[in-house]
């Protein structure tokens, strides 16, 4: 008998190792790349470098502008995209069962697998053509653009989470739909949904396709919507395919703040819903 | 479309079902309060800017590659020629590097994510799994541009002392394996590429497995298999739902922007070498559409976006479709 | 025959006077993390019997009757002490091979579930992995038979090819005893095999189980104590994790020993 299946547990223990392999294959590819960004990015991180401009290549120079432009971006994308997401997520888990809410669902599902450069063709065709500059208004449009269908549907999984013993508990009282869902449902999805935003920023910072041409990137400080605005990616690519060493080194310190923001929000997240559930 | 995922209908909703004739009052608000009817048509209102939006993406690049469709027509597909000085332009090149590179992908990925998320749902103990799981997630939460400079400072030198020379001398023989040795070409952005999709593919497959039930396993187990072979009736139960995560992976490789771009090397040609450098839609909509100055040259550009927007879409398509299979019917069973 | 207490045995003893039995367990304790499951079993079970376990919800019938195939390994934090006895030989043993445990200890579970593949390749699936049969002929003829031993051959005969997901609910059990037989176990686990069948279905896997002891041990856990008064020579009361009295079916349904057993058996509590 053990002669017979020796081939048998010999197999099992091979898929098993190969398998565990993989996983740590995965986890080592991990470690590896944040090991590397934050050992070349310490070195070039300074106060000046936090606060300046970029400047030519031998005279240092910062990200300044870029990281105050990544939040201003970030910040329109939120006030355009979170209204529209939450709304839309609300939609298809309170009134979700017919034709147009599956429709809805299905799009925002395939709208989150679209390239999101397309993202950037589009708005550039409708927002920057007309006004005949790339605007940080149309970045921030982009990037809304892409956070909206994330938003919705982890609005909607959230909502759906609520139990329906409470819904019916406010429904009995007499109370209007509206009101069982922004006074009763909403409050109690709300860690959920606010998670999910979190996740829809750390997701949406980092994307750069989008935003070459339409925010496309500025060498100074602006706050005005209608012009040209600097980004962290942006700037990050800018400078990665220069051919100055210099440059590459401030590609890695940019990396580094702008990981540790990713970072930051995604285990603050882990940590919430560990704590929750 | 007509394959909604699992839903309990809520009370609006099953009131809704009942008000089949046209009123809007009652169509907005089935249970009379006009409170209701207002919020509901909010709600409905950005629904359907979601709805719009995406049909608005359609025709706002149908409409500007017009003047390329009109122009090159089918042979847009078919020229390998892309040449701005004389405005001639073929897509070739591009379709050529953008799926050569995503297969390169998912012939590194499928296996390594199939391994991991089979390692995480069949094979590690708890205590094990979760953080494997949390730390595999955070590698799909590494933005495309921070890829493409570690490839290009890492990854891609990486490959050229170590990896390349090796498959060059063993397997030179093959024509995918000559010509020199740079570490910037397909190969590299096929590697980068797999890396980047791992995640994706890993963590569908990870809940299409999870959604087979447990009696499956446990009949196999009663019947003396071991855990590998348990492990394969598991798969063969989730079937549909894994070539749905394969074919997700597979959308995500083609629309992959950034980090191809910086280590493909952005050649515009059709070579067999993987070493050589090659050009994807992506990047080359990436490169040049700021430099896009004459007309013709923009819309062939928007042309292939609208290319990758159709492929895109259905891809993504189908994948939702398979996978919503697996899970729905799994949990349709469970619930029955 | 049958010695519920036999706890305090040394363990040679043991061995010499459970010689006509196929499984032997002493003193099994069962742990779900810290919570004990099930408290100092112990019993035998005879060769070519059916053994019924009945008991409350909960009482941790189900739970013992997996220890007997180590099904429970299968859950993470669980523990068990004491010794399960197959043959003499102890089950728990550390480098015991537990997949070679499962294919003589073959068994049927609550909820039908076929493998989503054809009926024959379900019923060939633990001939093939296990590789009883070394020709295709041979694969046939005992596909064929274990569904002529479950009962069902004459119902399936025509679509062997066909989906195993396409039967009804009471011939995707049956599908699956024939699964289970096709390995020529020793010892068949039944776990509440037809609380999930209309009554004629129930009636046909009754029947099969009669006919079933003829070569197989077979236990089998039901709720229904008709059903255990139907089809066993002997059934085990549980309670609480703990076993309460084994006795030859006949006396336990007319006159059990413990007052317990009485009371549940009469209706009076569970």
């Amino acid at each position: 008998m053990p002669t017979m299946h020796a081939r048998r547990y010999a197999t099992n223990a091979v898929m098993t190792t190969l398998t565990a392999a993989c996983a740590f294959l995965a986890v080592a590819v991990l470690v590896s790349i944040l090991g590397y960004i934050a050992y070349r990015g310490i070195g070039a991180i300074s106060l000046q470098f936090l606060i300046e401009t970029p400047k030519p290549v031998g005279e240092g120079g910062g990200i300044g502008n870029a990281i105050l432009g990544t939040l201003i971006l970030l910040g329109m994308a939120c006030v355009v995209g979170m209204p529209f997401g939450i709304a839309t997520g609300i939609y298809l888990a309170e009134y979700g069962a017919g034709r147009f809410a599956s429709l809805v669902r299905f799009l925002t599902d395939t709208l989150t697998g679209i390239p999101s450069i397309l993202v950037g063709v589009f708005v550039y065709t409708i927002i920057v053509v007309p006004m005949k500059q790339f605007s940080a208004l149309a970045g921030g449009f982009a990037l809304a653009m892409i956070m909206i269908p994330i938003v919705a549907r982890t609005t909607e999984e959230m909502i759906r989470l609520v139990p329906a013993s409470l819904r019916e508990g406010a429904l009995a009282l007499g109370a209007p739909q509206w009101r069982v869902t922004t006074g009763v449902v909403l409050p109690a999805a709300a860690s959920g949904i606010v998670t999910g935003a979190m996740l829809a920023v750390a997701r949406v910072s980092g994307e750069t396709a989008p935003l070459l041409f339409t925010a496309f990137g500025s060498r100074f400080f602006n706050v005005y919507l209608d012009q040209p605005m600097a980004s962290l990616t942006v700037q990050i690519y800018n400078y990665a395919i220069s051919p100055y060493d210099e440059w590459h080194a401030q590609a890695w310190a940019a990396t580094l703040i702008l990981m540790t923001l990713i970072l930051v929000i995604n285990i603050t997240v882990r940590f919430f819903t560990r704590r929750k559930i | 479309m007509n394959n909604p995922p699992p839903t309990l209908p809520t009370p609006a909703a099953a009131y809704g079902a009942q008000a089949r004739a046209w009123n809007w009052r009652r169509a907005l608000s089935p249970t009379g309060n006009t409170g209701d009817a207002v919020f509901r048509a909010v709600l409905f209102g950005c629904a359907l800017v979601v709805l719009l939006l995406v049909g608005a993406m359609i025709a706002a690049m149908a409409a500007n590659s017009r003047l390329s469709l009109r122009e090159f027509g089918f042979g847009f597909l078919t020229s390998s020629e892309w040449n701005p000085v004389t405005g001639r332009f073929g897509a070739l090149p591009f379709i050529y590097g953008t799926v050569v590179s995503s297969l390169l992908a998912l012939l590194i990925s499928v296996p390594l994510s199939l391994g991991v998320a089979v390692f995480l749902v069949e094979q590690a103990p708890r205590r094990l799994s979760r953080p494997i799981t949390f730390l595999v997630e955070l590698l799909a939460a590494i933005p495309s541009v921070v890829y493409g400079l570690w490839g290009i400072f890492v990854l891609a030198p990486l490959l050229r002392q170590y990896v390349e020379p090796p498959l060059q001398k063993w397997f030179g023989w093959m024509p995918f394996f000559q010509g020199p040795i740079t570490g910037i070409g397909l190969f590299t952005g096929g590697i980068i590429l797999a890396i980047m999709i791992t995640p994706i593919i890993s963590a569908v497959v990870r809940d299409v497995l999870a959604a087979v039930p447990v009696t499956q396993r446990e009949a196999a187990l009663a019947l003396g298999a071991t855990r590998w072979e348990t492990t394969r009736v598991v798969l063969a139960n989730g079937g549909p739902g894994i070539a749905g995560a394969i074919i997700l992976g597979l959308g995500r490789a083609i629309g992959e922007t950034m980090a191809v771009t910086m280590v493909i090397g952005n050649r515009a040609q059709i070579s067999a070498s993987l070493f050589e450098p090659s050009y994807t839609i992506a990047s080359v909509i990436a490169n040049e559409f700021t430099e896009a100055t004459e007309a013709i040259y923009l819309s062939a550009l928007v042309e292939l976006g609208l290319i990758l927007f159709l492929v895109t879409f259905i891809i993504n398509a189908a994948a939702r479709l398979l996978v919503w299979s697996v899970t729905r019917a799994t949990s349709g069973t469970a619930r029955a | 025959m049958i010695e519920p207490r036999a706890g305090e045995q040394p363990a040679g003893q043991a061995r010499t006077t459970t010689a006509q039995a196929k499984v032997s367990v002493r003193d099994l304790n069962f742990f779900y993390g810290a919570t004990q499951a099930l408290f100092n079993i112990s019993l035998q079970i005879a060769e070519r019997r059916v053994m019924a376990f009945i008991g409350p919800s909960g009482c941790g019938k189900s739970t013992f009757l997996r220890t007997l195939n180590r099904m429970n390994d299968t859950i993470p934090g669980t523990r068990a002490t004491g010794e399960v006895l197959l043959d003499g030989e102890d089950t728990y043993a550390p480098g015991l091979n537990v997949v070679n445990l499962r294919r003589r200890v073959g068994m049927v579970f609550q909820k039908s579930n076929p493998f989503p593949k054809s009926i024959f390749d379900n019923v060939a699936y633990g001939l093939r992995i296990n590789r009883l049969t070394t020709n295709k002929t041979e694969l046939q003829d005992r596909v064929q038979q274990a569904l002529e031993d479950a009962a069902i051959w004459p119902e399936v005969k025509d679509r062997l090819k066909t989906s195993a997901l396409g039967l009804s609910g009471g011939q995707q059990q049956r599908l699956c005893i024939a699964r289970a037989l096709a390995v020529r176990p020793e010892v068949l686990l039944m776990d509440e095999p037809a609380s999930a069948l209309d009554p004629i279905a129930t009636q046909k896997i009754e029947e099969l189980i009669v006919e079933l002891k003829r070569q197989y041990t077979i236990v089998i856990v039901t709720h229904n104590m008709q059903q255990a008064a139907r089809v066993s020579d002997v059934t085990a009361f549980f309670w609480l994790g703990k076993l309460v009295e084994v006795n030859a079916t006949e006396k336990m349904f007319t006159n059990p020993n413990e007052k317990l057993t009485e009371d549940y058996i009469t209706g009076r509590f569970g």
